[in-house]
């Protein structure tokens, strides 16, 4: 018969060993996946994956025409959220006080938030796709756009709701009016941390699959006309690696390395310019 | 005079860009709402031959043949709730233990890189997740593990037939632990957030009085934020729910209902994936239509409940504090 204390500290020994390990698993799967990932995706990437189209099966080729059009729609999506996205999330920190609007447009937000991306992607094609009776670019971008709004409305009201409230009456009182106070004081103040929420917008947004497969679909080949159907990195790797053909798995490896470490990157880019800004001011 | 009068019309002006600027953030913050009442509209409106051709039987019909035009949603259904609860059942206590790591046992200087890690992990796009599944995680599955549990639980009863079946690799079982793989770090990192509100006077008073850290933990830190880990977790099941890349990559898209978790089956999400750019006819594509609008209400369901959880969380934490 185990005394109270002892069975106590066993109970506890356990418990924390146990959390430890949990730790290590969630680690362990992290680092299974990216070392998988350099390893299948380096000897694939070469000089050729920037510089030529996506090849039919068999023959040599790249990932140009998929990687310029990622680049292409995410740049667009970002250019067409980001300012909807910073309007309104200035709305709900600095004019949002009174009224219904706000308190529901936060909680839709929050709930747009995660909304599953491949009703967005059904979404656009209902509404943009069918009408103009063909997959575009430019279907694409409205679906990336609509993933980011979002971020940028969450990440732009927590920012501007940490600019002290001293420094909108300061304004205030030198006769300032409102929409020089905001977009001259407090966006100002809160640059760094809505400028992190973009960055972030783009790293998930550059990995989204799904919201595509219905809008921009593929391209075998180049083409900068946002008008038509346009290659881009996730469904490439989609095709590529659900197809039998040795030489396109590779390709998606290599296009899978080339977005993990570029949503890697800029998730850390993000962090490394938040914790500056947060520790200069 | 004259100076008053330009001062006057100045500030005319300036309550007239005043006004404009309002309305257009206001107008912005509107369009959030549009936004969701148009995803909403236009899913209604797709999936409206479909409601019209089959009705309620769509949701517990298990049919889904293109070539007869009989669409049922059952299958996907069923392999989204079964997906997403397997990936819960992993998920919960391995979050659990990060979360508990990340705050209460981690050396200090370890605890900001792991928890930068755990977020990169989250921030890892799901299409890289399914492919892995795919090519690394799905072999060494088939090979290694379905056959220990084929031999093993397989033959138990009751539980049997749910582990029996030949070793694929791809499936229910294997999508459900993918999804996992793929939502510990969303539920780590909220539930990690919300065990950093407990007081820190709270916890000390509780190791004041001789409390061991798995009591502590056990018995101030889940009571007081069970709320907030209840919201994380709904949080991740609607993640799961939603999630396309990750599950259709190794599900196997086969429109039937096995009973064993090892067999291929299909979910919302990836038979929409698989299907919807080459659906022909009208009523196909209505029924695939339909199938975003069931995913889209069940997780909006998830999501709401999440989220009054939460709010109802960061309220009682302003209350204390």
């Amino acid at each position: 018969m185990l005394t109270l204390y002892t069975r106590r500290r066993i109970t506890n020994a356990v418990g924390l060993t146990v959390s430890m390990f949990a730790m290590a698993f969630g680690l362990f799967w992290l680092c299974w996946i990216l070392i998988t990932l350099l390893g299948h995706g380096l000897p694939a990437l070469d000089a050729a994956v920037f510089s030529k189209m996506t090849p039919p099966p068999g023959s040599d080729g790249g990932l140009l025409n998929a990687i310029a059009g990622t680049l292409m729609m995410s740049l667009l999506g970002t250019l067409i959220g980001t300012p909807i996205g910073i309007l309104a999330g200035t709305y709900l920190a600095e004019f949002g006080q009174r009224g219904w609007l706000a308190p529901i447009t936060r909680f839709i937000n929050d709930i747009l938030l995660s909304a599953p991306s491949i009703v967005i992607g059904l979404f656009v094609y209902e509404v943009y796709v069918v009408h103009v009776k063909h997959f575009s670019g430019w279907a694409g971008a409205l679906a990336l756009a609509i993933i980011v709004i979002p971020i940028v409305i969450r990440t732009t009201e927590n920012m501007l709701r940490l600019v002290p409230n001293t420094l909108r009456e300061a304004a205030a009182a030198l006769g300032a009016p409102q929409w020089k106070i905001v977009n001259f004081v407090t966006l100002r103040a809160a640059r760094a941390g809505i400028i992190t929420g973009v960055m972030l917008a783009i790293a998930r947004i550059s990995g989204e699959t799904a919201p595509l497969l219905f809008t921009a679909l593929n391209n075998q080949f180049w083409s900068a006309d946002m008008n038509n159907p346009l290659a881009n990195l996730p469904v490439v790797i989609f095709q590529f690696a659900m197809s039998p053909y040795e030489d396109w798995q590779h390709l998606a490896w290599a296009g899978a390395l080339l977005i993990t470490l570029s949503v890697l990157t800029l998730n850390i880019l993000a962090r490394v310019l938040f914790r500056q800004s947060a520790t200069t001011h | 005079m004259k100076s008053t009068l330009l001062h006057q019309a100045r500030l005319k002006q300036q309550i007239w860009l005043d006004m404009m600027f309002r309305g257009l953030t206001r107008l912005s913050a509107f369009g959030v709402l549009a936004l969701l009442l148009a995803i909403i509209a236009s899913l209604v409106m797709g999936s409206m031959p479909a409601i019209e051709a089959f009705g309620f039987h769509f949701l517990v019909n298990p049919e889904w043949n293109p070539v007869t035009d009989e669409y049922g949603a059952l299958v996907p259904i069923v392999g989204t709730l079964v997906t997403s609860g397997i990936a819960l059942l992993i998920a919960i206590p391995v979050s659990f233990g990060i979360a508990i790591f990340l705050t209460e046992l981690s050396p200090r200087v370890l605890r900001r890189p792991l928890g930068i890690a755990v977020e990169l992990l989250a921030g890892i796009p799901s299409i890289i997740y399914g492919m892995w599944g795919l090519f690394v995680f799905a072999p060494l599955f088939a090979d290694h593990i379905e056959p220990w549990i084929n031999d093993h639980i397989g033959a138990m009863p009751v539980i049997g037939p749910f582990f029996a079946g030949p070793p694929m690799g791809i499936g229910i079982l294997t999508a459900g632990i993918i999804l996992a793989i793929m939502v510990i770090p969303f539920i780590a990192s909220v539930m990690r957030d919300v065990f950093e509100v407990v007081p820190p006077m709270l916890k000390e008073s509780a190791y004041g009085v001789g409390a061991t850290t798995w009591e502590v933990v056990m018995k101030i830190v889940l009571p007081y934020t069970r709320i907030g880990v209840v919201g994380g977790i709904m949080l991740g099941l609607g993640r799961a729910l939603g999630e396309t890349m990750a599950v259709t990559f190794v599900i196997g898209n086969a429109h039937e209902l096995s009973q064993s978790l090892l067999m291929p089956g299909n979910s919302i999400s990836s038979a929409l994936a698989n299907e919807f750019t080459e659906a022909v006819g009208e009523l196909y594509t209505s029924a695939l239509i339909e199938l975003g609008l069931i995913l889209f209400f069940i997780t909006f369901v998830v999501l709401t409940l999440a989220r009054l959880l939460l709010l109802k969380m960061s309220k009682r934490e302003g209350k204390s504090t």
